[in-house]
């Protein structure tokens, strides 16, 4: 029996990330004992908003789908924490509980409707009806706040504290990214990813590609709607712009930038936006321009993002000679695929 | 020896061009059958209203005698027919060994499963599937890599993934070289033979076709000219009017 041998790809390489996974768990968990206060809230807001591209990546890089506005099942998972606490007085924990399964039932409804168009009119519609949720939230004064959102959120006193609030919003993101690799792993997993890379090929191979982009969607959003239930842990307050497309169009920059074909790539993406935001947010109002730059360079020399691109270096750097040439190939192969994923034909 | 197949005056028409109009077929079990005609004859488009890709406007289509006419694709595959496309068709990302398994898996309804790592599983059947087609040795590469032969090889790997009873393939030897193409008849004979499978091509090279098929069904113009065994086809007077003639001359 031959062996079969693992295809040497960025993907692969990235995808080879348990040491770094492994330290990524360690750095953060010992990070706040020298860090000032001021930078443990950024890395909290990192990991929260590195989840929620994460989570659109499932549907993203790995399952090929235009998803144009993921922000609604964000913003859905953090009004639902927001809601329940302050307007129906439920216990912090169910209303905890409650933000994923909204988030994942809205993904769910949404969903539905989307998998039915493809690609670009798939974006269209999600856009129109995820638009149609956040007037909602803009406008229900009496329930939502309208655009003054809801503050101070009574949320668990232990949790008020930025330090226990960091290592909540740790541990959860830490246990949603190994549930997410385990996803990405799996049957499901796989054949997501094949279904991105030739939609007519699956179907005729007996898989229910629709099916499919629904439970991928529906995922998705359940782990959007828990990076918006951390969120609400970290900021105590919810506001419509959690729902705003330009928010959507944030994420999805996040996850090019990071490398949207390696599984920690939309984490590297959204610390990239945060920390900019932050840091040239402070002199300048105008801190889009310098990320309209990035993505203008990222476009032109790194069309796989800071993670793919990575991969590929390590490879050029660490593989044996004769695999040398097995990867050129591949990444010749995989030229015309760079920026749009899931090009090939759907129905 | 029992009829797995029929179709029954199917027709499709795009706007108003008719594609494919009243034809009538019947593939026998255990038979290598084949379609022929030249390009534009209607053959894609025959194929894909089989596999459920097109639905027909008039028409029922029969496999095992239950009719398969207006389901979708992948239940089709369920029920047991396998198919290759025209243009090489794999998932160019992912590798030659994991475009078989992803074929497996759904054949083993697991493809909605989370609980295992993929890559723990469905590998003697994915493994089978590329021996039979001779690319278990490349089955660590990315199948954007293979040559365009290797690539048609992977799609009937793929397609055997499924274990269907009825294989069709579009054009198998299309933009082979001509030792591919008597490999690839080869092999084509050898699945029918040792798995006992159905297997209707579709072919514009009249060689290969009459070389290889126990039934040759003539398309010309979205309509079937004959059919039968290669000898009676090839006597027929329309037929070598309106294809053998043309292709001799």
């Amino acid at each position: 029996m031959v062996k079969v041998r693992r295809p040497a790809t960025s993907e692969t390489l990235a995808g080879r990330t348990w040491p770094i996974g492994f330290l990524l768990i360690l750095i953060p968990a010992l990070l706040p004992a020298i860090l000032p206060i001021f930078y443990t809230y950024l890395l909290a807001l990192i990991f929260v908003m590195g989840l929620l591209a994460m989570s659109l990546n499932l549907v993203l890089g790995y399952g090929g789908i235009y998803q144009f506005h993921h922000a609604v099942f964000y913003g859905v998972g953090a009004y639902a924490v927001a809601l329940s606490i302050t307007r129906a007085g439920w216990p912090a924990p169910v209303a905890f509980l409650l933000a994923p399964l909204a988030s994942g039932l809205t993904g769910l409804f949404i969903g539905w409707f989307c998998v039915r168009l493809t690609r670009l009119y798939f974006g269209m519609l999600q856009i129109a009806l995820g638009s149609l949720l956040w007037v909602i939230v803009l406008r229900w004064y009496s329930i939502t706040g309208g655009d003054n959102g809801i503050h101070d959120i009574p949320i668990p006193s232990f949790l008020r504290q930025i330090l226990p609030a960091y290592y909540f919003i740790l541990a959860v993101v830490v246990i949603s990214l190994l549930v997410l690799y385990h996803i990405v792993r799996s049957p499901f997993g796989v054949t997501l990813q094949a279904i991105r890379d030739n939609a007519q090929r699956c179907q005729v191979v007996g898989v229910n590609v629709r099916l499919h982009q629904l439970v991928a969607i529906t995922l998705a959003a359940t782990f959007a709607g828990v990076a918006g239930a951390l969120y609400v842990v970290l900021e105590r307050s919810v506001f419509p712009s959690m729902l705003f497309w330009v928010l959507s169009l944030e994420v999805l920059v996040m996850c090019l930038l990071g490398g949207w074909y390696t599984f920690l790539g939309p984490m590297v993406g959204a610390a990239i936006v945060v920390t900019l935001r932050t840091t040239a947010g402070r002199y300048t109002e105008n801190w889009t321009m310098i990320l309209g730059i990035l993505l203008i360079l990222l476009v032109f020399f790194m069309p796989e993002g800071v993670l793919g691109f990575l991969g590929k270096l390590i490879a050029r750097v660490a593989l044996p000679q004769g695999r040398q040439q097995e990867f050129k190939r591949a990444e010749s192969a995989q030229a015309e695929e760079k920026v749009i994923p899931g090009r090939s034909s759907h129905e | 020896m029992s009829e797995i197949l029929r179709v029954e005056e199917v027709t499709k028409t795009f706007d108003r061009f008719v594609a494919v109009q009243g034809v009538s077929l019947s593939v026998e079990e255990g038979t290598i059958a084949a379609v022929i005609g030249p390009n534009g004859a209607g053959k894609t488009t025959l194929f894909n209203l089989i596999t459920g890709i097109l639905h027909p406007n008039r028409g029922r289509i029969l496999f095992q005698g239950e009719e398969i006419t207006y389901l979708p694709p992948h239940v089709i595959c369920q029920r047991g027919i396998g198919r290759t496309f025209q243009i090489a068709n794999v998932f160019p990302r992912l590798s030659v060994f994991t475009n078989v398994q992803v074929a497996v898996l759904a054949h083993q309804r697991r493809s909605l499963h989370f609980t295992h790592p993929a890559e723990r599983l469905a590998i003697r059947e994915a493994e089978v599937a590329l021996a039979a087609v001779g690319l278990l040795e490349k089955a660590g590469q990315v199948a954007g890599t293979l040559s365009h032969g290797d690539q048609r090889l992977l799609e009937i790997a793929i397609a055997l993934g499924t274990e269907p009873r009825l294989l069709l393939l579009d054009e198998p030897t299309a933009g082979m070289s001509p030792e591919e193409t008597v490999a690839t008849m080869k092999l084509i004979r050898r699945l029918a033979q040792e798995r006992g499978l159905t297997i209707l091509f579709c072919e514009h090279d009249m060689e290969v076709v009459f070389a290889t098929a126990y039934t040759i069904m003539v398309m010309h113009h979205g309509r079937i000219l004959a059919q039968g065994p290669p000898e009676v086809v090839r006597a027929h007077p329309e037929v070598q009017q309106a294809y053998l003639g043309a292709s001799d001359a």
